[in-house]
């Protein structure tokens, strides 16, 4: 049957590729009992890598939500100059390498970059400290809650907003009561996604973090670390983590995804 | 924007010359043909397996199919560091099942295949749900063959869906660097992947030829964007027509 056959070569591609390796490095994280694992985990180092990578995380998404909000109105509600080139750019963040990112900030906020010497000046330690962390964060996990929330405006239409505003409801009393709450699920959706590109960043905040180990290390840092000092047991354990993570974000979207569906 | 701007007047703050030589450098030209050759062929194995993943989640049925259908966003959700560590687990030196591709080429595009997997599947599935089967019907009818049916009536439909999924999934792949620091060894004029080169060439001290390359792959990226805007409207205006 033809029909089995695509299933199988569906199946077996997705076996080999996404869930066999996770599942081995459950397998081999867990083989000795939970107190190997643990005990890789609860170094003052990988404490302190992920509390940070939970702060930039904290810092970012808000950020990049209310930003992602006013950029779709502006996207799918106005008429500007440049709505175009918005519309390209926003997407931007997605095809770039987060590598070219973190060398662009490196060259702008370095000792040599444009705005270096003003920080050097105040005597703000930007590069290779949290500030150039969050905004290289912020920079690749950008795009993700405009791209949701977009396609959703574009659908709703703006009629019940036309009859909110001849009503004598106010442009902020019009978003408050009638936008964002039948945009909310886009912008859950999108905020999820955020979340997940945030905490799992590397290209880009490897460049601008410096790797400051206890100092400037994140989570994903701290897996790369630990596998160069050899401690595949302390790199599966952090791992672990961020993939349970991962996979807590894919059980909320797809928690979500239905009622996205217009009833 | 301005981290952008920066990066390119700094490509270019040391000449013409000086940025063409770092690009032309045999160590960049090895790293760019490996990162642009690999990207090509993975989008493409993604074009052709993503197309059969999307068409046997809408058209087929058997038990788990949606938890199949979650399990495809998994490389959107899940740090590319852990991806490469994951692959590296099964495919690497203490491999169980005896395959193992550390350190090479083909671990390379294995690690893309992982992070660029939901790309294709993402952009068919929509289209392809949304197909009228009494089109297909009609064409068996008329007496087509399955074979002349998925190529003259299904693949005009999901082409436009393959194609913005093939380029996003090649942008993907070229930008690509957390999956592939831990399972490609960086063996430069080997395994050395750009991203992985720029990372290199900043640690080293030496960011004028890590913006050189850093300017070619800011090319290929806003070329992508292009392409996929005009497939976007290249599509709208076919359904408006």
């Amino acid at each position: 049957m033809r029909r089995y056959a695509l299933r199988f070569v569906a199946l077996f591609y997705l076996a080999a590729i996404l869930v066999a390796p996770l599942g081995i490095v459950f397998y081999r994280t867990f083989a000795d009992g939970f107190r190997p694992a643990w005990e890789a985990l609860s170094t003052p180092e990988t404490i302190h890598a992920f509390k940070l990578t939970l702060l930039i995380t904290v810092i970012a998404v808000p950020l990049n939500t209310v930003f992602g909000v006013v950029c779709a109105l502006a996207i799918v509600r106005r008429r500007f100059p440049g709505k175009g080139l918005l519309n390209a750019f926003i997407d931007l963040p997605l095809a770039l390498s987060p590598v070219v990112v973190g060398l662009s900030l490196f060259l702008l906020y370095g000792r040599t970059g444009w705005f270096g010497g003003f920080f050097e000046r105040h005597d703000i330690q930007f590069l290779f400290a949290l500030p150039a962390m969050v905004v290289a964060t912020i920079f690749v996990s950008l795009p993700f809650v405009a791209r949701e929330v977009v396609p959703m405006l574009r659908e709703i239409g703006d009629e019940q907003e036309q009859a909110a505003k001849t009503l004598g409801a106010s442009g902020w009393q019009t978003f408050w009561r009638i936008t964002l709450p039948s945009i909310r699920w886009a912008v859950i959706y999108g905020v999820i996604l955020t979340t997940a590109r945030c905490l799992g960043e590397y290209g880009a905040v490897a460049v601008v973090s410096g790797r400051i180990q206890g100092e400037t290390e994140t989570a994903t840092l701290r897996v790369e670390e630990r596998y160069d000092s050899f401690d595949l047991a302390g790199a599966y354990a952090i791992a672990i983590v961020l993939a349970l993570i991962a996979i807590a974000v894919l059980l909320a979207m797809t928690a979500i995804k239905p009622r996205e569906e217009p009833a | 924007m301005l981290p952008i701007a920066a990066l390119v007047w700094s490509s270019r703050s040391e000449g013409r010359q000086a940025f063409w030589d770092a690009v032309m450098s045999p160590q960049a030209v090895a790293a760019l043909k490996l990162t642009v050759g690999a990207a090509f062929l993975v989008a493409l194995v993604n074009a052709v397996l993503g197309t059969v993943t999307a068409w046997v989640l809408i058209r087929d049925d058997f038990r788990g199919k949606s938890v199949i259908n979650s399990i495809i966003d998994l490389p959107f959700a899940l740090p590319t560091i852990v991806a490469g560590l994951t692959l590296l687990a099964l495919y690497g030196p203490q491999s169980p099942i005896g395959i193992d591709i550390a350190f090479s080429r083909l671990a390379i595009v294995a690690a893309l295949m992982f992070v660029t997997l939901p790309f294709v599947v993402r952009t068919v599935q929509p289209v392809l749900s949304e197909l009228d089967q009494e089109m297909e019907e009609a064409a068996a009818s008329l007496g087509a063959s399955e074979l002349t049916t998925f190529r003259r009536v299904i693949l005009p439909n999901i082409l436009p869906g393959i194609l913005s999924g093939f380029a996003l999934g090649f942008a993907k792949a070229v930008g690509e660097i957390g999956s592939l620091v831990i399972i490609s060894g960086n063996l430069p004029y080997k395994t050395e992947v750009s991203s992985v080169f720029i990372l290199g060439q900043i640690e080293s001290g030496n960011p004028a030829g890590a913006a050189a390359v850093a300017v070619v792959l800011l090319v290929i990226s806003f070329a992508i964007l292009l392409g996929v805007g005009a497939v976007r409207h290249f599509t709208t205006r076919y359904e408006r027509a």
